[in-house]
């Protein structure tokens, strides 16, 4: 079949460890001793691009919607082997907060609509399953329908022929069987692939290469984020039941004791 | 505020889980909060009609079973529309479903539709202007205030947050009707399945026996294989084995893996940061083993040993098998 042209949409987000700190006026995350990372399954979204274009040609675009600073993700897109990449912002943005789910879904709906309109339709849109922090499940949904395009989630596997991509679904006991014509859309999940690291050509690339800015349109829809709370902490007084190699009887106690022997 | 609370039954060929019911306790929740004023399943497929003789017990009034040559098996697509047809048939108070993978799926489709705001994973709710409600990010670890303005609320229950418990006997009506479905509708149905596990699995497993970076390598989980086939629980790991390549990632466990609730999770060489810790947090009892006494997951599990794993494991098995053969 002809060349493929893949879109990927991700997410930067800040990535706590242990435990998650929030600013003083309870708005966002504090970032300030933070990294910041792509959603992981928007990695393998990445990933999962870059494999398609290398087994059938065609080319890879990387797609945000963030505050400056996510240009960083942009440019790891490209250092790892997509070839062009569209940072779609809004002044109003800053590092850690966003859009919401409807704002989100028109502005990205909104960009890819210029895009087809002077490049030509993307074959394959990829998406996350959702996004780390929001979790909406719901962004690659909104722009699907809007585009009118076929969309399944929860992708681990991906195969195109012939027009058509067949994906497959994690389910209890096995996976799930699914065949969508191209165009299409699929919100895939960590596992999909292992996402390689940037080569050296790579970093130079991505330090060159245009990002194309684009400007947003903010259209608020109906849920409204007014704060944040931590989850309440465990509390919880630990039994040690010893150190080394002797602690084993302890443990096989405690096995009997919970009638798991 | 007045009017129907449309609860989409979640089932997969006709089986629902517990999970599904999960649903209606969060449907009940929103009545007592003031809004809606009845319960209507919505039950989607002919091979799933035996459910509503089910969903009545669950506080329903009324069963509508949506029969087309096209629901024959899940399809998101179709799903979505047949939602969004009672969305704009109906005007119901809120449509809710559990928020699983299938769950958020058909309430994102049904919402794109009807050009409606949807809120997943909620934990909490209260009326007053438009909907004041709680609901989880990160995967479960950070909670969101927020306030929902809709002329029909569109929210998904966090999974495991509301009762599935059933309260009585009682009957629904039942309503079968054919949905007009789109043109498109059949384009994502399951076309084909493929069995892998059987036996044991990670979410079905009593004990989970799992591993982290302090693992150190694939051939360093063999004695967490060897202690979870002693106790006929499986193995999992953190993300950090699965980005290795150490275990495949249908063994992952947190945020982005998979949420388990073992009678018992013991963690090895696992540090226990948040996006692990949210995928295990409903584990009946944790033992932590980690060379490490500062450790988070040492601080927060029940049971401790500090140490060397690669000595503690193999250590165990031996002591199992000693009591076994002098039993
Ligand atoms: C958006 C997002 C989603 C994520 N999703 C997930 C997820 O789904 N699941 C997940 O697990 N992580 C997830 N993570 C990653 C998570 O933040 C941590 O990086 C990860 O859980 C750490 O794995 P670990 O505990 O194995 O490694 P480490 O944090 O490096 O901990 C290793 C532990 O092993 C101990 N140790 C070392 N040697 C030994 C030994 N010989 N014997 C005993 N103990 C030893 C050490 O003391 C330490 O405590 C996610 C991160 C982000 C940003
Ligand atoms: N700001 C954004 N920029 C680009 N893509 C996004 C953005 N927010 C969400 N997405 C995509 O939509 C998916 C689902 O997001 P969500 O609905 O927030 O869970 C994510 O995994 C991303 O692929």
């Amino acid at each position: 079949m002809s060349e493929l042209r893949i879109l990927v949409c991700v997410k930067r987000v800040p990535a706590p460890g242990a435990r998650i700190t929030l600013t003083a006026d309870r708005q966002s995350i504090d970032s300030k001793n933070l990294g910041f990372a792509t959603s992981p399954h928007e990695e393998c979204a990445v990933e999962g691009a870059i494999q398609l274009v290398e087994a059938h040609g065609g080319s890879a675009t990387v797609l945000t919607l963030g505050a400056v600073e996510a240009d960083e993700q942009l440019r790891y897109a490209v250092s790892v082997g997509v070839n062009a990449a569209v940072h779609v912002t809004h002044a109003g943005l800053t590092d850690g907060t966003d859009f919401d789910a409807q704002a989100t879904a028109r502005a990205l709906t909104s960009a890819i609509t210029s895009l087809e309109a002077a490049g030509g339709a993307f074959d394959l849109i990829l998406f996350g399953n959702e996004s780390a922090d929001a979790g909406g499940f719901q962004v690659g949904v909104r722009v699907a329908r809007s585009l009118g395009r076929a969309i399944v989630n929860g992708i681990k596997h991906i195969e195109i022929s012939d027009g058509i991509v067949t994906a497959r679904r994690e389910s209890a006991d096995g996976f799930e069987v699914y065949q969508l014509p191209l165009p299409a859309v699929l919100g895939v999940k960590e596992g999909l692939n292992l996402p390689r690291y940037p080569t050296l050509p790579g970093r130079l690339k991505s330090k060159k290469v245009e990002v194309l800015v684009v400007e947003a349109d903010r259209a608020n829809g109906g849920l409204t984020t007014l704060s944040f709370d931590n989850a309440a902490e465990v509390v919880v007084q630990t039994t040690m039941l010893g150190k080394g190699p002797e602690a084993a009887p302890a443990i096989v106690d405690l096995l009997e004791e919970l009638g798991l022997l | 505020m007045s009017g129907e609370i449309l609860v989409v039954v979640e089932h997969d060929r006709g089986v629902a889980l517990e999970t599904s019911y999960q649903a209606f306790g969060f449907a009940r929740t929103l009545l007592t909060a003031g809004v809606g004023s009845s319960i209507t399943a919505v039950i989607i497929g002919a091979d799933a009609d035996a459910l509503a003789a089910e969903v009545g017990a669950h506080g329903a009034a009324l069963a509508l079973c949506a029969h087309h040559s096209e629901l024959s098996d899940y399809a998101p697509e179709a799903w979505g529309d047949v939602v969004a047809a009672l969305i704009a048939d109906r005007s119901p108070a809120a449509v809710v479903a559990t928020g699983t993978d299938r769950g958020n799926e058909v309430l994102a489709h049904a919402s794109a539709l009807a050009d409606l705001p949807f809120a997943s994973n909620v934990i909490a709710v209260s009326a007053g202007d438009g909907l004041a409600l709680t609901r989880v990010r990160w995967g479960g670890s950070l909670l969101e205030q927020a306030r929902l303005d809709a002329a029909v609320f569109v929210l998904s229950a966090a999974a495991h947050t509301f009762s599935a418990e059933s309260s009585g006997a009682d009957a629904a009506v039942i309503e079968v009707f054919e949905p007009a479905l789109g043109a498109t509708a059949s384009r994502t149905r399951i076309v084909d399945r493929v069995t892998l596990a059987a036996g044991v699995t990670l979410t079905t497993a009593a004990v989970v026996v799992s591993g982290g970076r302090g693992v150190g390598s694939a051939d360093g989980f063999a004695p967490l294989i060897e202690l979870a086939d002693l106790l006929g629980g499986a193995v999992g790991c953190s993300r950090v084995v699965t980005n290795n390549g150490w275990r495949p990632h249908s063994d992952q466990v947190g945020q982005t893996g998979k949420r388990i609730a073992p009678e018992l999770y013991i963690a090895c060489g696992i540090s226990g940061a948040i996006q692990h810790w949210v995928g295990m947090m409903a584990a009946k009892h944790v033992l932590a083993i980690n060379t490490d006494n500062e450790a988070n997951m040492v601080g927060k599990a029940e049971y401790a040993v500090i140490g060397d794993l690669h000595q503690i494991l193999p250590a165990v098995s031996e002591e199992i098998r000693r009591r076994r053969a002098t039993a």
